[in-house]
């Protein structure tokens, strides 16, 4: 695995971050203000982990007055697309020994 | 885009196989055959059932069945225990059959990491690079 892969499990692995990137994801760009409203703790704790989202090229920050705007980075998802395109490679694989394994067999 | 997100955490392999299901589901749960396309085994196609599937490699999951619908649907679950809690791996493999004009639609569902289920992609993880290592090595000699 890719430490790029290692990197965005690391960021992913901890449910109120996941949380958080999932509604940027679902919901579109967002301020801290809007997300903690909504999320299960302090607002210091969610710029935290925007902070390490950010660091990550999960998540993208825009300035505007005084609030920060925070929009998901969908892009960075990329090496997550190349793990599972490993596991499809296993079961077509797989698939392709089970089909010659139907024309071997009786009817 | 939240779903596609989410669903390329699980891993679809759909086939129309010119074979009735009935051929192909004595395939999916009869261990000599398993054994023949997938890995060795000792299932038996019974709800409840645990049962091991061990890799070439010398890896061994460890599966209980969770769903058996003669000729229509078989589930069970995809684990690779490890001492070291952070190489666990929990997935479940659903294969659905279908009939169809000239055979049957097999579709294999391999999800492993579901938003809110208790294995999170961190625990998981190291267990996937370890079966990916392996595998690697299998699929070399499979050629």
């Amino acid at each position: 695995m890719s430490e790029s892969q290692d990197i965005l499990f690391r960021m992913l692995a901890d449910p109120t971050r996941r949380a958080i990137f999932e509604r940027l994801c679902r919901e579109g760009e967002q301020t801290v203000g809007a997300l903690t409203a909504r999320a299960k703790v302090s607002q210091p704790a969610v710029s935290k982990h925007l902070g390490l989202l950010k660091q990550a090229g999960l998540v993208r920050d825009r300035h505007k007055g005084r609030q920060t705007h925070y929009s998901a980075q969908l892009s960075a998802l990329a090496p997550l697309i190349d793990w599972t395109s490993q596991m499809t490679g296993f079961w077509q694989s797989r698939f392709d020994r089970l089909e010659d394994l139907l024309k071997r067999m009786d009817q | 885009m939240n779903e596609s997100a989410t669903e390329t955490l699980s891993v679809v392999v759909e086939r129309e196989i010119p074979y009735p299901p009935e051929k192909i589901w004595r395939a999916l749960t009869q261990p000599h055959l398993i054994a023949e396309w997938l890995m060795n085994n000792d299932f038996n196609a019974v709800v409840g059932h645990r049962f091991n599937l061990r890799g070439d490699w010398g890896g061994v999951l460890d599966c209980e069945v969770l769903a058996v619908e003669p000729n229509k649907t078989l589930s069970y679950t995809w684990n690779f225990a490890h001492a070291d809690a952070a190489f666990n791996l929990e997935s479940v493999v659903t294969f659905t059959l279908a009939p169809t004009d000239i055979g049957t639609r097999l579709r294999m569902e391999h999800s492993g990491f579901r938003p809110g289920q208790k294995q999170a992609y961190g625990g998981a993880k190291a267990g996937w690079q370890q079966f990916f290592t392996k595998l690697e090595q299998v699929l070399a000699r499979t050629d």
